[in-house]
């Protein structure tokens, strides 16, 4: 089966079956042929499809070559859109307005498709985009489960784009209109199983045109399941086993067939997340590639209740479309009064702040049909926008509780919080205020018939539009009839992501196995399991906000309720849900506290006698200029309660102290910073483990390859460490011994360590899963949350054997997986920050077969000859590169370098470095450019200077322009001394040794 | 593609913000807001599934003597089009009928505006011309399932912009109204003949129960002309228009009360005339060859149904609206065969003669609203026509 690995899974699929492999074996491609695949991914083949089928699409044609796309472009005429054949995301595509750009993104997606072609389309950027999830099976029965409409036109990528499902300004002749396109369509490239569709539909006709079909699972399909309630790979690995649809059964209702069409009786809004504040440089505008890192969904029954929902989910730190005052997490740019011009050119150019924009154009007093003129949302969009700001405006002038008033507002999305706001009362006075007046949500559940047949599921969301709740909780009482609430991660972004729905959904089925009797789980990522509804007895597909979670908790009157396993999110609830009368359960929160108040931490570590960098806590510039000077740069400057890096910074002198300070955040005595010395050259290291019962059980001590200065979530990782003694280990083990005991800790914590001379120091310790969990499960053979989950109920442990990951004989790498190529602009050089938005594990007998496999999967190309470019800023680095060059060199591989490396090189007595020129001198040859996009260059290593201080100014702007081709172009880039060194040991390792295929086990399976 | 100049019409409710009650025939009381014509009304509630199609659904004249709730919960956001906008035969193009027919709207959510290329109207406006009360702001769901547990009800809506509403007025209105075994049928069918199509062509007759216009098209687009006869004409005048086909149109209703169709449907099926019915004509067909039907507790109404083709083992997504059906087991003392059954109740959803060019189907092939999936329906009625013996009758 190959369309349930997303467009990863679908490549390598077509990729066996090209080089004969899978006829070599007799391997038979169950569910959707490789004829179908091959049709929806050749743009020229699917546009065939298309007219066989009767289905119209846009004038295209497909390039091989540059000089074929500009007489294509000019023939269909300007703007036109290029398409990226076989690649994910509309990874390299665009728009070109003219010449100019057409060239540049059409050899960029040359470079990157896997075939060499780019497909040249007409573009209709201000039509309607819909799509259609579409089920069929062998014998042609087939059923739209859901359908969707883009509530930024096709302008924007479905992946960036605000979407609904069901479409909300279609009509029923439009609806089924594309509906039978979609089924002659899919019938015509012969799916089986599942597929998505997407169309064009003009807004004032009934014209339209098919854009593509994705022949697999994909994000949409997530989102349609979700939506609906309809399983779609469930459903579609059983067609790819020969069941036909109407054998099947509906899974909620268990009783109906699945043949059939699930009907809503409530709107659902999925919203992306982006996470631009991390990159640097990074162009911001949202179009037809995607850039976002996650999403999230909101269920609700009016298009206002699901949109507010739907940001708050998105913890984008607002509470709501409107009344964001006051924060200091608002955007500072978060004004109304901004000038006509600057909202109507982001209306046009949208970016991720698109639907503030769109408020901010309403209160600079534009109309609906210039707004929508602008911006091609349609006029329905804006006016329900327009309803929240209205609301807002009458609560401002009402500036009183008023019953109605508050009713309504709830009705329309608001949180307590923007009533807060807003009316000037405690949010707290409010919820109390509400629930006397008994406005209060209701939960429904999603049944997938609109309540003409009875759920056997509970898949819930909470809404004000309704009047009584569709299911009851029974009142419950002993450990025998014990319930708990499970809080999950949210939306994927940089920093939480999958690990943290691993975390969620083991802790569910810990506490089952542990006998807890019913288990809900409040998520809102359609992408994940935790949102499946069969995971939990009852699924909350909601906010995991204070406001929400308290709804919940007081319909459910739990035994207690899990936030240690959902990460920063769900843990950040932790104090003020416990003082609001949830009883947590696992570490205690003042325990909790005790790790993050750095403060109270601080005094712990002096209290055991473990070291930590030298730190201290500013409200004012002087004051932390005085520490400074004293401990000397660099410094790492962050906020408390930092989320994955965020607002994080190394500071290398006064200067950019004082600029980072007064431009970047605030400071403040409610907002104070923490200024700690950043140790150079030190390695960082990381133990996972899980308290209770009085003792502590280390998961393993995870050495970075990296030194440290490189965000943990960025940082290849090595089990067991590879440069560590003995000594230190066993030092790493008490000191986390210590802490945990001292914590009290019950359930999962991660304790982050520095070592610089055998000198242990502690960075910091967080009370709950973290990043590393699975992959050190996956080590160890032991399910990390599981035991946890043993911890927080009290049970006993089972027997592990004392440092069990010490005594696995293999090596596990874990190397993060960026995406840079679809951030335009972005900058590369890795920080404090964390950056990447996924990762890869291996396992191997040694360090370099783990880690060469590693690469492999995280997409490096490894290449054994070929040529290098080494390029070098300050005479630390160069001096440190030299015996790299060397083995480089040794390996065959020709070194090219810029001037001034080629010139230290050779003084250093290398013989035979080839001079390359910057890109800022096109008229130089032989230049960079040049050679990358004629992909002579297998692999860069590209260090800046350490300091960071002139890192945009003109003379390195040319380091960054290479990194950022390099990008483009699919080159590997190495930008640290200790990436650059296990990458070129690597290298050599795979010349006399080819990397171990074995299941997991064959390498941790074997304690010594 | 042509670049176009229209704007979207944008236009906001008027007839709105009145007082509302719904108060079932259980006792069950709903407060809301009123909307369209403030007035009371009387009927069967009942809802449908469907997420589009308000304006086909308004104008299907099955929906007559109800009180019709929408399960989706936001209505009206693509308004109305104009009856003006005809279809290639000249027929209204978005509407199946030229009113509206159900006798309420009950829905959760009204849209504030209409946003729409075709729309010249709200939702709110139209209800308002046509004299017809619509209530928002009510819990559907939970409205809908008190239906599907208890089985459709009486209801009675009061719309009003300034009286109070009397619980009382409320209650006698519910009991002196009747839904079940009333005869709407001279409220639904024509008076007199009416015939589209090209002179010609050859005629199919259409007996009008309460047809909507996608019945017209559909045959239209066969290539035939179309007579549409009042529901209580009888063979002999049917015969008089030498078709070489029949259609009996769905309608509203017990399908028992038809008696004089069930007559002329009988003589229909002793005379081999290639028959199609749909809907209440699948009900008449099967009850003139000695089938029995029965009230459905609560309906199927929606555009998200399968059904089954038996002889091939196909599945259809259907488009329904019925309130009654065909007993199953009562098919055997018929010359009829199940043709498409329902996969979830099992309950019959088309019917096959085992030797006569007689077809069926509970659902309609013509959709609007709905899915398109089975206009195969009436491919297979014109090859019924064109390949029974006779020409004529």
């Amino acid at each position: 089966m190959l369309s349930f690995g997303g467009q990863t899974a679908l490549n390598c699929g077509v990729s066996l079956h090209k080089s004969e492999i899978l006829q070599k074996y007799g391997i038979k491609v169950l569910g959707t042929p490789i004829s179908s695949i091959e049709m929806t991914e050749d743009r020229q083949l699917f546009k065939d499809a298309m007219k066989k089928s009767d289905v119209p699409v846009l004038e295209s044609a497909p390039a091989y070559t540059l000089e074929d796309s500009l007489k294509i472009a000019n023939m269909i005429g300007y703007p036109v859109i290029i398409r990226v054949a076989y690649t994910l995301g509309g990874k390299g595509g665009g728009v070109a307005h003219n010449e100019y750009e057409l060239h540049e993104i059409v050899t960029r997606g040359l470079g990157i498709s896997l075939v060499n072609q780019v497909l040249i389309e007409k573009y209709v950027g201000n039509w309607k985009q819909i799509e259609y999830e579409v089920m069929r099976d062998n014998e042609n029965n087939s059923v739209i489960v859901c359908n969707m409409e883009n509530v930024l036109s096709m302008r924007v990528h479905t992946g960036d784009n605000i979407v609904v499902a069901p479409s909300q300004t279609l009509n029923n002749y439009e609806y089924h209109m594309l509906r039978s396109a979609a089924l002659k369509a899919v019938k015509y490239c012969g799916i089986v199983g599942e597929c998505n569709i997407q169309f064009g539909l003009d807004p004032k006709s009934n014209d339209y045109c098919a854009i593509e079909i994705n022949a697999r699972l994909s994000r949409s399909s997530a989102l349609a399941s979700k939506a609906t309630g309809y399983p779609l790979a469930y459903m579609a690995a059983k067609i790819g086993l020969g069941y036909s649809l109407d054998e099947l059964i509906n899974k909620v209702t268990k009783i109906t067939t699945a043949c059939f069409e699930p009907s809503l009786d409530y709107v659902v809004l999925k919203m992306p997340r982006w996470d631009f504040k991390k990159f640097e440089m990074v162009n911001r505008k949202i179009g037809t590639t995607m850039k976002s890192v996650g999403e999230i969904m909101a269920i609700g029954r009016n298009f206002e209740e699901v949109l507010q929902k739907a940001i708050r989910m998105s913890e984008i730190g607002k509470y709501g479309l409107v009344s964001n005052n006051n924060d200091i997490t608002t955007d500072k740019d978060d004004k109304r009064t901004r000038d006509i011009e600057s909202i109507e050119q982001a209306l046009i150019y949208p970016d991720d702040n698109i639907i503030f924009d769109v408020v901010d154009a309403f209160g600079a007093g534009l109309p609906i049909e210039k707004i929508y003129e602008l911006s091609n949302i349609d006029p329905w969009f804006l006016k329900k926008i327009k309803n929240i700001i209205d609301i807002e405006l009458e609560l401002k002038n009402c500036n009183k509780f008023e019953e109605s008033l508050v009713r309504k507002a709830k009705q329309n999305g608001f949180s307590d919080k923007q009533i807060s706001n807003i009316l000037e009362i405690d949010e707290l006075k409010i919820r109390d205020l509400r629930k006397k007046f008994g406005i209060k949500p209701v939960v429904k559940q999603i049944d997938t018939l609109a309540a003409e047949w009875p759920a056997q599921t509970n898949y819930l969301y909470l809404t004000y539009g309704g009047g009584v709740d569709d299911i009851s909780i029974e009142k419950r009482e002993g450990f025998e009839k014990s319930s708990v609430i499970v809080l999950g991660a949210g939306p994927y972004r940089i920093g939480s992501s999958v690990e943290f729905d691993w975390g969620t959904v083991n802790m569910v089925s810990g506490l089952k196995e542990n006998g807890v009797k019913e288990i809900a789980v409040i998520n809102c990522n359609p992408e994940t399991v935790s949102t499946d509804y069969d995971i939990s007895d009852r699924l909350y597909f909601e906010e995991i906000t204070f406001e929400r979670v308290m709804d919940i908790y007081e319909k459910e009157n739990p035994t207690g309720i899990i936030t240690c396993v959902g990460g920063q999110t769900a843990n950040n609830l932790t104090m003020k849900l416990d003082r609001n009368g949830c009883y947590i359960l696992g570490t205690r929160s003042v325990d909790v506290d005790r790790a993050e108040d750095r403060e109270k931490f601080g005094k712990l570590l002096d209290s055991l006698n473990i070291k930590q960098p030298p730190w201290k806590k500013f409200a004012t510039i002087g004051e932390a200029k005085k520490f400074t000077g004293e401990v000397k740069y660099p410094v790492l400057v962050r906020p408390s309660y930092v989320l994955s890096g965020a607002a994080m910074k190394v500071v290398w002198d006064d200067e950019q102290l004082e600029k980072f300070l007064n431009e970047a955040v605030v400071v403040s005595p409610e907002h104070p910073i923490v200024i700690s010395k950043f140790l150079q050259e030190a390695s960082e290291v990381e133990v996972d483990g899980i308290g209770g019962n009085n003792q502590i059980m280390i998961g393993a001590i995870i050495e970075h390859v990296d030194n440290a200065g490189i965000h943990s979530g960025d940082a290849i990782m090595c089990i067991p460490p590879w440069r560590l003694n003995r000594k230190t280990i066993d030092t790493i083990t008490e000191y986390t011994i210590k802490i945990g005991n001292a914590l009290n800790v019950t359930g999962p914590f991660n304790i982050q360590f520095l070592v610089k001379d055998d000198e242990v120091s502690v960075i910091e310790a967080n009370i709950r899963a973290s990043r590393s969990m699975p992959f050190v499960s996956k080590f160890i053979g032991i399910n990390m949350i599981e035991i946890a989950a043993k911890a927080i109920l009290n049970k006993p442990f089972p027997k592990v054997i004392k440092d069990l990951w010490l005594k696995k004989s293999g090596f596990a790498i874990k190397v993060p997986q960026f995406s840079f190529m679809q951030l335009d602009g972005a900058d590369i050089v890795l920080g404090v920050e964390m950056q990447s938005t996924g990762e890869v594990a291996c396992f191997g007998h040694s360090l370099y077969d783990a880690l060469s496999k590693a690469y492999t999967a995280a997409g490096y190309s490894l290449q054994l000859s070929g040529s290098a470019l080494i390029t070098a800023g300050g005479q630390r680095n160069k001096e440190k590169l030299l015996p790299l060059v060397k083995s480089i060199q040794t390996m065959g591989f020709n070194v090219m370098a810029t001037e001034h490396t080629a010139e230290f090189l050779e003084l250093n007595e290398f013989n035979g470095i080839q001079r390359v020129f910057k890109i800022s001198e096109p008229e130089r040859k032989p230049n960079i450019a040049d050679l990358l996009f004629q992909r002579k260059i297998n692999f860069i290593i590209n260090i800046p200077s350490t300091s960071t201080i002139e890192k945009y100014v003109d003379m390195l702007n040319d380091e960054y322009q290479i990194r950022r081709k390099a990008v483009e172009m699919g080159i590997p880039v190495l930008t640290t001394i200790e990436a650059s060194t296990s990458f070129v040991k690597t290298l050599e390792w795979l010349k006399q040794n080819n990397p171990t295929i074995e299941p997991i086990n064959g390498y941790n399976n074997n304690p010594i | 593609m042509r670049t176009r100049t229209i704007k979207i019409p944008t236009i906001y409710q008027k007839y709105t913000g009145y007082r509302a009650r719904l108060l079932l025939e259980n006792g069950k009381i709903f407060d809301g807001i009123g909307f369209g014509y403030p007035t009371r009304a009387t009927g069967e509630v009942v809802f449908n599934t469907g997420m589009v199609g308000y304006t086909e659904s308004l104008t299907d004249p099955s929906y007559h003597g109800q009180l019709l709730c929408m399960t989706y919960p936001l209505i009206g956001n693509y308004g109305v089009p104009s009856f003006d906008i005809k279809d290639e035969y000249g027929l209204p193009k978005y509407f199946e009928s030229d009113k509206i027919h159900p006798r309420a709207l009950l829905i959760h959510n009204l849209s504030e505006i209409a946003s729409h290329w075709n729309c010249i109207k709200t939702l709110d406006q139209w209800l308002y011309e046509e004299r017809i009360p619509g209530i928002y702001g009510i819990d559907t769901r939970e409205l809908t399932k008190i239906i599907r547990i208890k089985g459709v009800m009486m209801g009675c809506l009061h719309v009003t912009a300034d009286d109070e509403i009397d619980n009382l007025v409320l209650e006698k209105n519910l009991r002196s109204d009747r839904y079940e075994g009333k005869n709407f049928m001279n409220d639904v069918s024509v008076n007199k003949p009416h015939v589209f199509g090209k002179e010609e062509d050859k005629t199919i007759v259409l007996l009008d129960t309460g047809t909507k216009y996608s019945i017209i098209r559909n045959i239209l687009k066969l290539g035939f002309r179309v007579v549409q006869l009042p529901w209580n004409t009888s063979f002999e005048d049917i015969n008089s228009y030498s078709p070489i086909g029949v259609v009996i149109s769905n309608g509203p209703g017990d399908p028992k009360v038809c008696n004089q169709t069930i007559d002329t449907a009988r003589r229909l099926i002793e005379t081999s005339t290639p028959t199609l019915g749909i809907c209440l004509g699948n009900q008449i067909l099967a009850l003139a060859a000695g089938a029995d039907t029965y009230k459905l507790k609560y309906g199927h109404r929606g555009q998200n149904k399968s059904c089954k083709e038996v002889t091939i083992n196909q599945s259809f997504i259907t488009s329904q609206n019925h309130g009654y059906g065909i007993e199953a087991d009562s098919l055997k003392k018929s010359e009829f065969n199940m043709w498409f059954q329902n996969p979830d109740d099992k309950s019959v959803e088309g019917i096959i003669h085992k030797s006569k060019p007689i077809i069926a189907v509970q659902f309609h092939p013509e959709a609007s609203p709905g899915p398109f999936d089975c206009t195969f329906v009436f491919d297979k009625f014109k090859e019924l026509v064109l390949t029974s013996k006779t020409d004529q009758i």
